[in-house]
């Protein structure tokens, strides 16, 4: 594989996630149990669409296939969407969402991190922004599960079950395939095997914390994304996301 | 405007003779344009109607989310996605400025929106018509917050200080709103397909007169504006902010290339304003007594945020008192 076109699949893959998950919070704008956090989760929307917008335009730049960020965006079919299964899963009850949240938090701020000092300047300066948005992200998330966790027994129960029911799908990130292996080879990619690792041992810990039960690491995980192979949630996600560019191609908005 | 039928509780206005020495006092501060700070004396009647008149605003900002909220999930792009959320963060933020202004009036924030679940209190009557399609997104900006501004700008001087404040602070953002709506019009307008044009055009048709209503009913049928305006809570009656929003909207409508669905508007010559027809006022009684297109949705979203989130402030304050004991053992 010749490392732009791996270069042009990862960058694909970091925008996607940060694109589908925001999507899925802006689902929430009206229906948030507090003004405050639905505040809270419109920004958290804002800061990852946001960071969406700009893997994606350096995806279009190393596709060199004459696409904008828009129409990768917008007019990509599902098959061709690269985010994890994690994201896009259905916004649940408030634990189900702060439990994909936490999980994709924890997983995004190491993977951030580490692309921080990526080879390749642009990489590495978008992440480097990006970082300090998802440092927030994580501190955020992480507080509502112990809130919830270890809150009340109704909020204990919820949120140990939205754990339970998401654990499936947190996997997937940490397997490797060929794309990553020829990025992290050259210093551009992030090395996954270090990133689970921290990952487990802070995941353990806050749930820990929480009073909640780690499910088995060793469990089975979902996985097919990066194949473009999604769970049935997401082809109704993009009808609705890419509506009127696929109702009237070529317009101008 | 926001707050469209604000019972004062009064019915007729008191001469300066018939005043207690407080409330004579009071007035004449009000007179000389001295403003009221949360710790000053004042008239219960005075703080009713403010409470009225700042809840009403807040619920509106609030619920004002949701026409918005509509299309959030399907705008067209990266720009408008972002914008269009920026916006409805903005509104929220709005209510949030307000729900503390009218705190400051010893009003519980709880109370008011449990008033406004069971249908007590409105929210402005606007938000109650449904958006259909993408330029709504930018007519509800350009139209509807461009209302609002008309009202908040004369707003800025109302007499009660921190509400006075408040308004300063959103009308900066609400001039933001209202260009940025209007940008989305012209922008279909000027580069759009003849599909897109026709949206802007039924936009504009569906919204027209709901925006006009806004400003609430004619002086003549206002029996709460005279003490409103004794108290300096309104400056300025409703025909005239009405007049002033038509006749600064026209040209901007001239300029989109698109019509106004009142054969009556045409300039005035003699009189300096915009003419315009009657304005269906059973239509805004109807939509005010709760039988508009959205009003049972607009509320029963609000009301089920409330309910379905109940466990989780429960969870929040049990995990907080939790902690305090924590640390008050350690
Ligand atoms: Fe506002
Ligand atoms: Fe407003
Ligand atoms: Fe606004």
């Amino acid at each position: 594989m010749k490392q732009n076109q791996a270069l042009f699949e990862y960058l694909l893959r970091l925008g996607d996630s940060n694109m589908i998950l925001g999507q899925r919070l802006c689902e929430w704008i009206g229906q948030a149990p507090a003004l405050e956090e639905e505040m809270a989760l419109g920004n958290l929307a804002l800061d990852l669409i946001g960071q969406a917008r700009s893997w994606l335009e350096y995806a279009a730049r190393v596709e060199d296939a004459g696409h904008s960020a828009d129409e990768l965006a917008f007019t990509r079919d599902e098959r061709a969407y690269r985010n994890l299964l994690l994201v896009e899963q259905a916004n649940g009850n408030f634990a189900d969402t702060l439990a994909r949240q936490y999980l994709f938090d924890q997983y995004h701020y190491h993977l951030l991190g580490a692309l921080s000092s990526s080879t390749d300047a642009q990489v590495a300066a978008i992440a480097a922004k990006g970082l300090k948005e998802v440092t927030y992200h994580l501190r955020r998330s992480s507080a509502w599960i112990k809130r919830l966790g270890d809150g009340t027994a109704e909020s204990h129960a919820k949120m140990q079950q939205a754990i339970d029911e998401i654990w499936t799908y947190s996997g997937e990130m940490f397997i490797a395939d060929e794309v990553d292996r020829v990025l992290a080879a050259a210093g551009i990619g992030a090395d996954l095997d270090p990133l689970q690792r921290l990952w487990e041992a802070d995941v353990q810990a806050l749930l820990a914390e929480a009073t909640l039960t780690c499910p088995p690491l060793e469990q089975y995980m979902q996985r097919g994304s990066k194949q473009g192979l999604h769970t049935e949630q997401l082809g109704f996600l993009l009808a609705e996301m890419q509506f009127l560019p696929r109702a009237y191609p070529g317009a101008s908005w | 405007m926001y707050a469209q039928l604000v019972d004062t509780g009064v019915k007729r206005l008191k001469t300066l003779e018939e005043m207690s020495p407080q409330e004579r006092d009071f007035q004449q501060k009000i007179d000389a344009e001295i403003k009221i700070e949360p710790k000053n004396w004042m008239p219960e009647g005075y703080r009713r109607t403010l409470i009225r008149q700042i809840s009403q605003h807040a619920h509106s900002e609030i619920v004002g989310m949701l026409p918005e909220k509509n299309w959030l999930t399907r705008a067209p792009n990266f720009k408008r996605k972002l914008q269009l959320l920026a916006k409805i963060q903005d509104e929220g933020g709005h209510g949030l400025y307000l729900y503390s202004a009218m705190e400051t009036l010893g009003a519980d924030r709880e109370e008011e929106i449990a008033k406004l679940h069971s249908g007590e209190v409105k929210y402005s009557s606007i938000f109650n018509y449904p958006t259909l399609n993408w330029a709504d997104m930018g007519t509800v900006g350009w139209l509807v917050d461009g209302a609002a501004i008309v009202n908040q700008v004369v707003l800025q001087r109302t007499s009660y200080a921190p509400y006075s404040r408040a308004m300063i602070r959103i009308c900066k953002e609400e001039s933001f709103h209202q260009r940025q709506g209007y940008q989305i019009l012209l922008h279909l307008m000027q580069h759009g397909n003849e599909a897109q044009k026709a949206m802007v055009q039924d936009s504009i048709n569906r919204f027209w007169w709901p925006a006009l209503m806004m400003f609430g009913p004619h002086d003549s049928d206002s029996p709460n504006s005279a003490q409103s305006m004794a108290w300096k809570i309104k400056r300025m009656s409703n025909d005239d902010l009405r007049q002033r929003f038509i006749d600064q909207t026209v040209p901007q409508l001239e300029l989109l290339g698109c019509t106004a669905p009142d054969p009556a508007l045409k300039w005035n010559a003699e009189r300096g304003h915009y003419d315009f027809g009657e304005i269906d006022w059973s239509e805004f009684y109807d939509v005010v007594k709760g039988n508009g297109p959205c009003n049972r949705d607009r509320l029963r979203t609000r009301r089920r945020a409330i309910e379905e989130g109940s466990w989780v402030r429960e969870a929040a304050s049990a995990y907080a008192a939790k902690q305090q004991q924590n640390n008050a053992a350690a």
